[in-house]
C-alpha cells in the first residue's frame, strides 16, 4: 500500500519553474440552510484560450488548500467543500507541456502519485466534497470530479472526456478505477477507450450526465446558484442522490469480465496490438471490478509511470502538438493578407470526386458553385448526387430547410465553360492525363479573369506542367485532397516556381475555410503522402513478386501499428489506382521505387483477398497467389519478416531524408503531419519519423536522426 | 370586451443589491445576467405559468448601452430561456424605469392586449455611471430650458432644502439613520430574504455567492452622519449618508390580468388600483412624487388617509420628507418604509420601482387590515411616479385597527410627552 504522505514531491516542483499555475482560491458561501460551503475556484488568471491545467505546482497548492479545509472541517467551521473552475472551463487536465519532459520513470510515477495524493484528499476532508463541472473538463479535470463525493454539471459544458488513451497514456489520477465503479463497466469502456480511439471523441454535458458522471445537471445561466442549492439539499437530506448506473453485484459477477472480453477482441481487430495504452487501460478497467481504491490507485501509478516514460507516449505528444499547433500555422505559408476573396467557384468535371468537391465548397464557402462536364447527362448525374447529399444533410438535421434551399440555389451545372465567367476559383478533377488537364485549363482561361485561381487535384502529374500552356501560369496551384473528401482532413497544397504568393495565400485561406489542414509541398512526384505510400506498397508488392508470402509481408509491417496492411490498403484505394501510383513513382525514381506487373493483373482480377458473403476478407485469393508466383516463377526467395521490415524501415528513412534534402516540405514534422492527417498513421509512431529514429532506421540509412534528441521514452 | 380588466401583481423577486464600482460585488457580473437570473428565479417560483403564455417582457435600464443595450426585454427573455415566441422591449424613465415597466405592461393588460407580462428593471451603475456618455441638447442651457443644477441629482436635493428650510439636515440625517435601522431589523426578521435571488459572483479571488444587500450600514448613528461631507455644495445638507448610494441590481415582477392569474393558478399579491406620472421643475425633481401621488389618488378616488402603507423611494431623505410633509404624514410614521428604503438598501435607478412593490406586497401579507398602499418615487429631469395598490388579503378593517394603529398612537403619545 502506498502512503502518499511520505513521498517527497519537491523534485517535481523544481522541474516546473515555468508552469502556468492554476490557483486555488477559497471563499466561504453561506447556503440557504445556514450551512457553510467552502468554495474552491480553480483559475490560472488567463482567458479561455489558456485553460486551467494541473501541473505539479498547481497540484501541491491545491493539496495545501484541501489540507486547510480539512482542518477547518474538523473545527466544524465548514459543512462542505465545493470546487469549480474559471468561466467555461473546469480544467483541461495535466499540463502536457510538462509531462513530455519527465526525466525518469521514477519521476513519471511520482506525477501519478501526486495526482492521486491531492485529488484523493477530497474523500478525506471530513465533510462532503462537491465538484461543480462548470465547463470543459478533460483528463485530470474529470478526475478532480471523480474523486469528489458529488458532482453537478453545466448543461452547456462543451467537452467532457478522458482522452488519455488517445495520447498514449491512461486515466491515472483515479479515473480508471473510479469511473467504472461510478458509471458501470460498459459506459466506462466507452469513455476511457472507445471514444479516445474515435478521433478523440468527447462527451457533451447531457451524455456525461446520462452516463452518470454527474449527479445533477443545471443550465448555465444559474449553474453555480443551482449547484449550491442542490448541494445544500444533499447536506440537509432533502435531495436524495441516485446513481442508477453504479455497478451492483450482478454487474460485477456477470457483466464485467464479459464486457472487457468483448472490448479486447474489438480492439485487437480494429487497431491491432501495437499501441500499448488501450490495453493498459483495459487491464486497469478489468481490475477495477474488485479490490480497494488504494489498490486501484497503486495500479494506476504503475501503469502511468510505465506509459509516460515509454516511446509511444512521447511520440503521441509530438503528434498531438503537430495536429494541434503546427497544422494551424502551416510552415512556409505566405502572408495571409495576400489571399484574394473567393466568391464563386467552378468545378471542372462532374464525376464522384468533382461532385464531392462541389459539395464541400458549397457547404463551407457558401458561394455560387458551378459544375461542368462534357455532356448534360454527366452534369445532371453530378447535380443529382450533390442535391441528394444536401437532402441527406437536411434529413439528418445537420442543416435546416433555409440552408438546404440556400445551398441548392447556389449550385448550378452547365456544359458551357463560358458559364465559369466570374469564378475566382476553379478546381479541376478531370481525367488524370496531362494533355486533358492542360486543355481544360487553357480553355477556361478564356472565360475567367487573369487573377482567378486554377487549382488542380492531380496526384501524379506535375502541377507546373499542367499550367505550362497558360497565359497566366502564376495562378496555378496544386490542391490535393484525400478520399473521402468530406472526411479526410488533409490537403497538400502544391507550390510551383511560377506561382504568385497571392495564389498560394488564396489556396491556404481556402483550405482553412474548407476546414482542412493544408501542408505546403513542392511540385514533386507523389508530393508527400503518395510518395510514402508508394514506397511501402512498392516494397510490399516487390516482396510478394519475389517469393515472400503475403502473410509474411503483413507480419513484417505489423509492429508499425498502421491502420491496415498494405494489401488491404491497395484494395481500399483501388488496385488499378494503386498500380498506376506505383508506375508513376517508378518512372520518376526507377532506382528506388518498384512497379509491379502483377498488381496490374490483380487489378484485372479485381481483388487480392477472397471475401465471404458479407464482404469480409477470408484470406488471400488463390488466383492472386498464382499471379504473383508468375513473377518469380517459383524460384523466388522468401524474405524473413524481420528482414523485410528492416528493408522497409530503412527505405522509408532514406526516402524521407531525400525528401527533406529536396525540400519537398519544410521539415520532418510536415511529413509526419501529412501522414497522420492524410494516411491515418498512428500517434504512437509520431507519424513516421520518430518511429524511424527510435528503431535505428535513420542511423542505418543516413547516419543520423530526424530529431535531435530523438523522440523516445526515458527508458529506451 | 377588454374594458375593466383587472390587473394584478402576482409575484416579484430581485437580486441582492451591490455597491457600484470596482470594489462592488457585481463588478465582474454583467447587468443583463443580473436581470436574467432574477427572471429565471421568478419563472421557477411560479411553475404553473407556462412560459409561452408570457405575452411581453418589459425591462428598464437608464443607460441602454453595453451590457444594458440591445433591447433588454428581448435579450433577457432569450437568455432566461423563454420561448422565441415571447417578445420583449426596453423601457427608460430613469429612476422610475421598473415602475414604468409595470405600469406600461399593466396598461396593456388592462386594455386586453396581454394576459401575462414580465416587468422589471436593471441598473449596473458600476458599469454605467449616471449620465455617462449622454449628450444633452445645447438648447437646454442656451434657452435656459432647465437650470444648470437639473442634471446633478444631489444639487436638486439641496434645492428642496432651500425651498423648505424647515427640512433641516438633522431631520434628513435622522430619517436616513432610521432607514438603516429598519432595514437591519427587517433582515433580522427574515422579511427581505424572501424575495432575494442569490447571485453567483466572480472575483479575482474566485467565485462567491451574493445573498444579501451589500451597502447596508446598520451601525449608522447621528454623530457619524453629521460628520459627513456635503459634496454638492459647501456647507450644504445633502451627504452620502442621507442619500441613496450608487448601486447595482435587478428586479422583476410578474403582472397578469386577474382572470389569467386564476386560470393559471397564480395567487396575486397586489391588485393595481391606479397610477400616475407627473412633471415638476427639473432642478427640484425630488418633489415630483407629490403631484403624481395627487393624481393617482384622484384617479383611485381615495384620499391619503386611505393609504395604510407607503413604500417611497429614498433617493434622498429630504425628498421623501417633502412628500410626507405635503400630505401631513410624520417623518417617522409607522406606515412609511417599514423595512427601510433606498438609503440603506441602495438605488439601482431603473430597478428600484419593483423593489418598492416587493416590499409593499410582503407587508400586505402581514397587514390584512390595510386595504391600500402607495409606491412612489422621484425621477430625474423633474418627474414623479406613483402607483396605488390594493391588498387582496384585506380583512375589511381600517388600517389603524391593528399593529400599525397601535404604533401610530404610541408615536403620537411619545411626541406629546417629549413636548
Amino acid at each position: 500500500m502506498t502512503d502518499y504522505t511520505t513521498i517527497d514531491f519537491s523534485d517535481l516542483e523544481s522541474m516546473s519553474a515555468d508552469e502556468v499555475v492554476t490557483r486555488a482560491f477559497v471563499r466561504d458561501v453561506r447556503l440557504a440552510s445556514g450551512k457553510t460551503l467552502a468554495l474552491i475556484t480553480l483559475d490560472n488568471g488567463r482567458d479561455h484560450t489558456r485553460p486551467n491545467t494541473l501541473g505539479p505546482v498547481t497540484l501541491l497548492e491545491l493539496g495545501r488548500v484541501f489540507d486547510g479545509l480539512r482542518d477547518r472541517a474538523s473545527r466544524t467551521e465548514i459543512d462542505a467543500v465545493g470546487l469549480i473552475g474559471k468561466p467555461f472551463i473546469l480544467a483541461a487536465g495535466a499540463d502536457l507541456s510538462k509531462v513530455g519532459e519527465i526525466p525518469s520513470k521514477e519521476a513519471a510515477k511520482k506525477l501519478a502519485q501526486l495526482g492521486h495524493h491531492v485529488l484523493g484528499k477530497q474523500a478525506t476532508l471530513g465533510v462532503p466534497s462537491f465538484v461543480f463541472v462548470n465547463g470543459l473538463a478533460l483528463g485530470g479535470g474529470v478526475e478532480i470530479a471523480l474523486n469528489a463525493d458529488y458532482r453537478t454539471i453545466d448543461a452547456s459544458a462543451p467537452a467532457i472526456a478522458l482522452p488519455e488513451v488517445f495520447l498514449g497514456i491512461i486515466p491515472g489520477w483515479g479515473g480508471a478505477y473510479l469511473l467504472p465503479n461510478l458509471i458501470g463497466i460498459e459506459n466506462a469502456l466507452k469513455v476511457v477507450i472507445e471514444n479516445p480511439l474515435k478521433q478523440n471523441r468527447m462527451l457533451k454535458a447531457q451524455q456525461a450526465f446520462e452516463f452518470g458522471m454527474a449527479d445533477a445537471m443545471f443550465p448555465s445561466a444559474n449553474f453555480l446558484e443551482d449547484s449550491l442549492r442542490w448541494a445544500d439539499g444533499v447536506l440537509t437530506g432533502k435531495v436524495k442522490v441516485k446513481r442508477p448506473n453504479q455497478p451492483g453485484k450482478l454487474e460485477r459477477l456477470a457483466k464485467w469480465d464479459v464486457a472487457i472480453g468483448i472490448a479486447r477482441k474489438s480492439l485487437e481487430s480494429k487497431i491491432g496490438t501495437v499501441p500499448n495504452s488501450p490495453y493498459a487501460a483495459l487491464d486497469l478497467l478489468k481490475a477495477a471490478k474488485s479490490g480497494s481504491k488504494v489498490e486501484g490507485f497503486a495500479r494506476e501509478d504503475e501503469a502511468l509511470a510505465e506509459l509516460i516514460s515509454g516511446d509511444q507516449f512521447q511520440a503521441s505528444i509530438y503528434a498531438f502538438n503537430l495536429v494541434q499547433k503546427r497544422a494551424k500555422r502551416p510552415a512556409g505559408a505566405p502572408d495571409k493578407a495576400l489571399a484574394r476573396p473567393v466568391t464563386k467557384v467552378g468545378v471542372l468535371g462532374a464525376g464522384l470526386m468533382a461532385s464531392q468537391f462541389a459539395l464541400l465548397f458549397l457547404r463551407r464557402l457558401q458561394v455560387p458553385v458551378v459544375i461542368t462536364d462534357l455532356d448534360q447527362t454527366r452534369v445532371d448525374k453530378g447535380l443529382g448526387y450533390i442535391r441528394g447529399e444536401i437532402a441527406k444533410l437536411l434529413d439528418k438535421g445537420r442543416i435546416d430547410t433555409d440552408e438546404s434551399n440556400r445551398l441548392n440555389a447556389l449550385l448550378t451545372g452547365t456544359t458551357h465553360r463560358a458559364d465559369f465567367a466570374g469564378c475566382d476559383w476553379v478546381i479541376e478533377a478531370v481525367f488524370e492525363e496531362l494533355g486533358v488537364k492542360q486543355e481544360v485549363f487553357a480553355d477556361i482561361e478564356r472565360y475567367v479573369s487573369p487573377e482567378a485561381i486554377l487549382a488542380t487535384n492531380t496526384s501524379s502529374l506535375s502541377v507546373e506542367r499542367i499550367g505550362e500552356k497558360l497565359q497566366n501560369p502564376e495562378r496555378v496551384v496544386g490542391f490535393h485532397f484525400f478520399n473521402p473528401v468530406a472526411v479526410m482532413p488533409l490537403i497538400e497544397v502544391v507550390k510551383t516556381p511560377q506561382q504568385h504568393d497571392s495564389t498560394l495565400a488564396t489556396a491556404m485561406a481556402t483550405a482553412q475555410r474548407l476546414k482542412k489542414n493544408a501542408v505546403i509541398t513542392t511540385d514533386s512526384p507523389g508530393f508527400v503522402v503518395n510518395r510514402i505510400l508508394a514506397k511501402v506498397l512498392g516494397e510490399a508488392m516487390h516482396a510478394v513478386d519475389t517469393g515472400t508470402p503475403f502473410e509474411t509481408v503483413d507480419e513484417a509491417v505489423r509492429p508499425f501499428g498502421l491502420p491496415m496492411t498494405p494489401f488491404v490498403l491497395l484494395e481500399l484505394v483501388g488496385l488499378k489506382v494503386g498500380a498506376h501510383v506505383l508506375d508513376t513513382h517508378h518512372t520518376a525514381f526507377p532506382e528506388r521505387f518498384f512497379r509491379s506487373e502483377s498488381l496490374h493483373e490483380l487489378a484485372d482480377l479485381g481483388q487480392i483477398y477472397e471475401k465471404d458473403g458479407k464482404g469480409n476478407a477470408k484470406g488471400v485469393d488463390k488466383r492472386a497467389r498464382k499471379i504473383v508466383e508468375k513473377q518469380h516463377g517459383g524460384t523466388g526467395t522468401a524474405m524473413a519478416a524481420d528482414e523485410l521490415r528492416r528493408r522497409i524501415e530503412d527505405g522509408l528513412a532514406d526516402e524521407v531524408h531525400r525528401m527533406l534534402a529536396e525540400k519537398v516540405v519544410a521539415a520532418a514534422e510536415d511529413i509526419d503531419l501529412c501522414l497522420i492527417l492524410g494516411a491515418g498513421y498512428p500517434f504512437h509512431m509520431g507519424g513516421l519519423t520518430p518511429y524511424l529514429d527510435r528503431v535505428g532506421a535513420s542511423e542505418r540509412a543516413f547516419g543520423a536522426t530526424f530529431h535531435t534528441p530523438p523522440i523516445r521514452g526515458v527508458v529506451g | 370586451m377588454a374594458e375593466g380588466t383587472e390587473v394584478v401583481f402576482v409575484d416579484g423577486v430581485r437580486t441582492p443589491f451591490g455597491r457600484a464600482g470596482e470594489k462592488g460585488m457585481y463588478w465582474n457580473t454583467r447587468a443583463d445576467d443580473l436581470i436574467v437570473k432574477a427572471m429565471i428565479a421568478l419563472l421557477e417560483r411560479n411553475p404553473s405559468l407556462p412560459k409561452d403564455r408570457v405575452d411581453d417582457v418589459a425591462i428598464a435600464a437608464t443607460t441602454q448601452t453595453g451590457d444594458q443595450g440591445l433591447t433588454l426585454g428581448r435579450t433577457a427573455a432569450i437568455l432566461a430561456g423563454l420561448p422565441q415566441t415571447v417578445p420583449g422591449y426596453a423601457i427608460d424613465r430613469m429612476c422610475a424605469g421598473a415602475m414604468t415597466s409595470v405600469t406600461t405592461t399593466a396598461g396593456g393588460i388592462a386594455f386586453g392586449a396581454y394576459d401575462v407580462a414580465i416587468a422589471g428593471g436593471v441598473e449596473h451603475m458600476g458599469h454605467h455611471p449616471m449620465g455617462f456618455d449622454a449628450d444633452p441638447n445645447p438648447r437646454f442651457v442656451a434657452e435656459k430650458l432647465v437650470d444648470g443644477d437639473a442634471l446633478n441629482m444631489g444639487k436638486t436635493a439641496e434645492r428642496i432644502h432651500d425651498r423648505f428650510p424647515q427640512y433641516t439636515k438633522e431631520r434628513s440625517d435622522r430619517f436616513a439613520m432610521r432607514s438603516q435601522q429598519k432595514l437591519a431589523a427587517a433582515y433580522e426578521a427574515g422579511h427581505i430574504q424572501k424575495d432575494l435571488v442569490p447571485v453567483a459572483l466572480r472575483s479575482e479571488q474566485g467565485w462567491g455567492l451574493a445573498d444579501a444587500d451589500e451597502g447596508m450600514r446598520p451601525q449608522t448613528n447621528m454623530e457619524g452622519l453629521a460628520a459627513l461631507k456635503t459634496p454638492f455644495r459647501p456647507h450644504g445638507r445633502v451627504t452620502a449618508g442621507n442619500a441613496s448610494p450608487l448601486t447595482d441590481g435587478a428586479t422583476v415582477a410578474l403582472m397578469t390580468s386577474k382572470a389569467a392569474a386564476k386560470e393559471l393558478g397564480l395567487t396575486p399579491k397586489m391588485k393595481l388600483v391606479s397610477f400616475a406620472f407627473a412633471g415638476v421643475a427639473p432642478e427640484i425633481m425630488g418633489i415630483g412624487p407629490i403631484p403624481s401621488t395627487e393624481k393617482a389618488l384622484k384617479k383611485a378616488g381615495i384620499g391619503i388617509d386611505n393609504i395604510g402603507l407607503f413604500e417611497l423611494n429614498e433617493a434622498f431623505a429630504v425628498q421623501v420628507i417633502s412628500l410626507l410633509d405635503h400630505f401631513g404624514v410624520e417623518d417617522d410614521d409607522p406606515r412609511v418604509n417599514r423595512w427601510g428604503g433606498a438609503i440603506a438598501v441602495g438605488h439601482p435607478l431603473a430597478a428600484s420601482g419593483v423593489r418598492l412593490m416587493l416590499q409593499l406586497a410582503r407587508q400586505f401579507e402581514l397587514h390584512p387590515e390595510v386595504r391600500y398602499g402607495l409606491t412612489a418615487m422621484c425621477v430625474g429631469l423633474g418627474q414623479g411616479g406613483s402607483v396605488i395598490w390594493e391588498n387582496p388579503n384585506w380583512n375589511g378593517k381600517k388600517w389603524d385597527s391593528g399593529q400599525l394603529g397601535r404604533e401610530a398612537k404610541q408615536l403620537a403619545k411619545d411626541k406629546k410627552a417629549a413636548k
